[in-house]
């Protein structure tokens, strides 16, 4: 009787440890939101979100970086979503289980893995220096590209995995060809779940640095870029130059915590949709 | 009724069936009679759906499957190189055990077959769509909801969508891979009522395990063990006076 | 008889595109490699391979005499990860042990989309926040300067590697077989005894692979320590350099290569670093791979 006694009382605080565990990762995200929240919050306007900075970057706002971010993640767009989406219909819906299917797989599981900043340095050497597209929107984006390929191609796969077996053998069985099975069959109920997961890698694009600091953006842009071969201010990187190389650094963290507000807001909007919309998917097919 | 005054559309010769370096068939010899239904029965995993999937290559998607012997239909050999698999596959139809009505509607399930061999006459879709539900005894019960999606089918008109499906391609062969085990007694009813009439004009494979619906719509028995065939013949004469003790034993209820 | 030709011919075509979309990850990931590679090599007409992996003096840039050493931030590198593994480790089990085993599934289908939440905020932002939030923290707490320090580093690297670990670790956990627990369970142990004794050790391999894959999170970010640990040349000493500043090898890249001259000795090195960088990572991840592989197989 008093093992038994013993034995709850263990398992009652490691139960307790465990959800202290818990508690404290959603104190940190709670924390990181308010903070961001509470300080950025104020320091929005309209102003902020529509002109660009002035005055040694001491004033004004943040609208050729949220350009810059929105054309430099459309790029990453063109190339990684129907690269990742053609990727992961080969490897869910033709390869054979073979040393080659295994091969790819374990490369793009080693892509993920790739540090962003060496991805960056890829991009100084294949797309800026070789085919010379230079430091610009095209660079960025396409090392950006590059790197988010890997997600996507996951991402896709999971999608097509959700569909059942059934829809395919059923096509064939009524004498369809592979692909007619796939394109009428598989990818019109595929296509949501692609998408948003796809999109949740192009959230994590928008928000990255590393891969665009060498790549094409820029400390500091009055106008805005006139083609894809000019550099560009970016969101986060203009976040990193606010909070670490700005000579005022003091004097403008109100304008970088607002711009770091409207970094999380975009990342994390772009990302909670797709999480959403994933969940209703989710429960649909089952 | 004497088997040799009929017509073979189908016949396996020798068939051997691996699964990566397992054997699932072992030199299987069962010959499908035109205008005849031909029912495989056995317990749970001996090859009996293996075998009912080779007849329309079906098994060719499953990663290290692999086919020995001679497969034929009206007499040539079903996996020579010049035989076109999606030609072979319209012709000789399947049903499978899980009713699987795509997510559309009843009349884009059936004109499936159609439109992705290019079909677009609005017209003659319509005229095989009612032909093909009507085949499948179902045309009465839907035909003022052609529109709604597959799925708001109870599971026996579904299993009917997918048998008025894969006639609306006008195959020769039709395949029932276990047809009725995912479905209610009457449904049930109603698909065996069916087979009985496809039959006059089609060629039938049923594999199931239940043994008395074999009996009842099968005019030939083919039954299995482990990979083998172990009796092959009149269903008449497999349920009264089977030649292989087991056999026997099986169909008496001894075990399975 | 040509229609059927060209109708094969066509989904030949249709399947040799969609695989050469796949191969291109292969290519990438050469690509990469062959890359850093062949930028790199040039280094090494100027720098031994021995100074260059063994010196702990980085000073490129000297007039009079140009030394590039990276062991100094090969170390650094190594401890802010460890410390974040130190953090992040106990903390990612303990939650995925609780989504797994204690949690109402309900609090599970709210926590696991919060957790990616977490996964989703960007390192640049982490950054700023350990500049803001922790680092005037650590300086009150220990009485330093500044907080920019080797641990400021690896609390905020153990904040990003946690949703990894949290959900692979669950996942593996969930995949043990209840059979295991529920023997553990008849014999009397207590579900805190079942998940200690039998589930956590059953799902051992998957929650190392999940801590592995965490940790080659931790050592390749780069915006997150270039912002928050300080970057000061100097070759760490546990255990005091948790609280000094150091710069890892993604910080040192990001730094200079910013104002290095194309084509000298300097630009090659530092694709040599990141050339370390990628074997390191690409060293962890395969260890991860085959781990969490190995695990898989012996499930099914």
């Amino acid at each position: 009787m008093k093992g038994s006694t013993k034995k709850k009382v263990i398992q009652f605080f490691g139960f307790f440890l465990l959800r202290c565990c818990l508690f404290l990762v959603l104190a940190v995200l709670l924390l990181f939101l308010y903070d961001i929240g509470s300080k950025g919050g104020g320091a929005i306007s309209w102003e902020f979100l529509s002109t660009a900075p002035r005055r040694g970057m001491t004033e004004g706002g943040i609208y050729p970086a949220i350009i810059g971010t929105f054309l430099v993640t459309m790029i990453t767009a063109v190339l990684a979503i129907p690269l990742g989406m053609c990727a992961a219909i080969y490897l869910n819906e033709y390869a054979k289980q073979s040393r080659l299917t295994r091969l790819i797989r374990l490369s793009i599981r080693n892509l993920s893995g790739v540090p962003s900043i060496v991805y960056g340095l890829f991009g100084v050497i294949l797309f800026v220096n070789i085919l010379r597209f230079g430091t610009s929107i095209l660079s960025a984006g396409l090392t950006l590209g590059l790197m988010t390929l890997p997600w996507t191609i996951t991402a896709s796969e999971e999608a097509l995995k959700t569909i059942p077996n059934s829809y395919r053998e059923g096509a064939l069985a009524l004498g369809a060809t592979k692909w007619q099975s796939i394109r009428t069959n598989v990818l019109p109920y595929a296509i949501p779940g692609m998408l948003t997961g796809t999109v949740l890698g192009l959230a994590r694009a928008a928000g990255e640095t590393a891969p665009i600091m060498f790549t094409g953006a820029a400390f500091f842009l009055p106008m805005l870029p006139k083609s894809l071969g000019d550099q560009f201010m970016a969101l986060p990187y203009h976040l990193f130059i606010m909070s670490t190389q700005h000579h005022a650094i003091v004097q403008v963290r109100p304008l970088a915590y607002a711009t770091a507000l409207v970094l999380i807001v975009l990342v994390l909007g772009l990302n909670m949709t797709a999480v959403i919309v994933r969940y209703r998917l989710r429960r649909k097919h089952r | 009724m004497s088997a040799e005054a009929l017509k073979i559309r189908m016949e396996t010769r020798d068939l051997d069936f691996y699964y990566g370096s397992k054997k699932a068939l072992d030199k299987v010899n069962i010959a499908c009679y035109e205008n005849r239904v031909t029912a495989i029965i056995g317990p749970s995993g001996c090859g009996k759906s293996t075998f009912i999937r080779t007849l329309n290559r079906m098994n060719d998607v499953i990663a290290g499957a692999r086919v020995e012997g001679t497969i034929l239909l009206d007499g040539r050999d079903i996996r020579l190189p010049d035989v076109d698999v999606v030609d072979l596959r319209r012709r000789v139809g399947m049903v499978f055990q899980k009713p699987n009505p795509f997510p559309k509607s009843i009349f884009d399930n059936i004109a499936y077959g159609l439109r992705i061999n290019g079909m677009r006459d609005k017209k003659r879709l319509e005229a095989v769509v009612e032909g093909s539900l009507r085949g499948a005894a179902l045309w009465d019960e839907v035909k003022d909801r052609l529109d709604e999606n597959a799925f708001s089918l109870s599971g026996g008109q579904q299993q009917r969508l997918c048998i008025a499906r894969a006639l609306a391609v006008e195959p020769e062969v039709i395949l029932f891979d276990e047809p009725c085990s995912a479905i209610d007694p009457i449904a049930t009813a109603k698909i065996e009522d069916l087979i009985e009439t496809l039959k006059k004009r089609y060629t039938v494979v049923i594999v199931t395990h239940n043994m008395q619906q074999a009996a009842r719509v099968s005019d030939f028995t083919a039954f299995m063990m482990l990979g083998e065939l172990v009796e092959f013949g009149v269903t008449e004469k497999i349920f009264t006076n089977p030649v292989n003790k087991l056999t026997e034993d099986y169909i008496t209820g001894r075990f399975g | 008889m040509t229609k059927k030709t060209t109708g094969r011919l066509k989904e030949s075509a249709i399947r040799a595109f969609f695989f050469a979309c796949g191969v291109l990850a292969v290519i990438a990931l050469l690509g990469i490699f062959a890359t850093l590679i062949s930028t790199s090599f040039p280094a090494f007409k100027d720098i031994k391979l021995s100074e260059f992996l063994l010196s702990k003096n980085w000073d490129p840039t000297s007039p009079e005499m140009e030394e590039y050493g990276i062991l100094s931030m090969i170390m650094s590198s190594f401890i802010v990860t460890l410390g974040a593994l130190l953090i992040a480790v106990p903390i990612g089990v303990g939650v995925a042990a609780y989504l797994s085993d204690v949690a109402h599934w309900r609090v599970r289908e709210i926590v696991k989309p919060v957790v990616e939440i977490l996964a989703g905020i960007p390192s640049v932002v982490v950054g700023f926040l350990g500049i803001v939030l922790f680092a005037p923290l650590i300086s009150k707490i220990f009485n330093i300067g500044h907080g920019l320090t080797a641990l400021n580093g690896s609390i905020l690297l153990a904040i990003m590697s946690l949703p990894t670990i949290i959900s692979i670790s669950e996942d593996s956990l969930t995949a043990v077989p209840p059979a295991y627990g529920e023997a553990s369970l008849a014999l009397g142990a207590s579900r805190w005894q079942t998940l200690f004794r039998v589930k956590l050790p059953a799902a051992l391999s998957g929650i190392i692979a999940a801590c592995m894959l965490g940790m080659g999170r931790a050592i390749g970010e780069t915006m997150t320590v270039l912002m928050a640990t300080g970057n000061a040349r100097t070759f760490p000493q546990l255990p005091q350099a948790l609280l000094r500043s150091v710069r890892t090898m993604t910080a040192n890249i990001a730094i200079e290569l910013g104002e290095v001259p194309y084509y000298t000795a300097h630009y090659y090195a530092l694709f040599a670093i990141g050339l370390v960088l990628f074997v390191i990572t690409f060293v962890v991840n395969l260890v991860a791979d085959v781990v969490l592989h190995k695990y898989q197989e012996r499930e099914l």
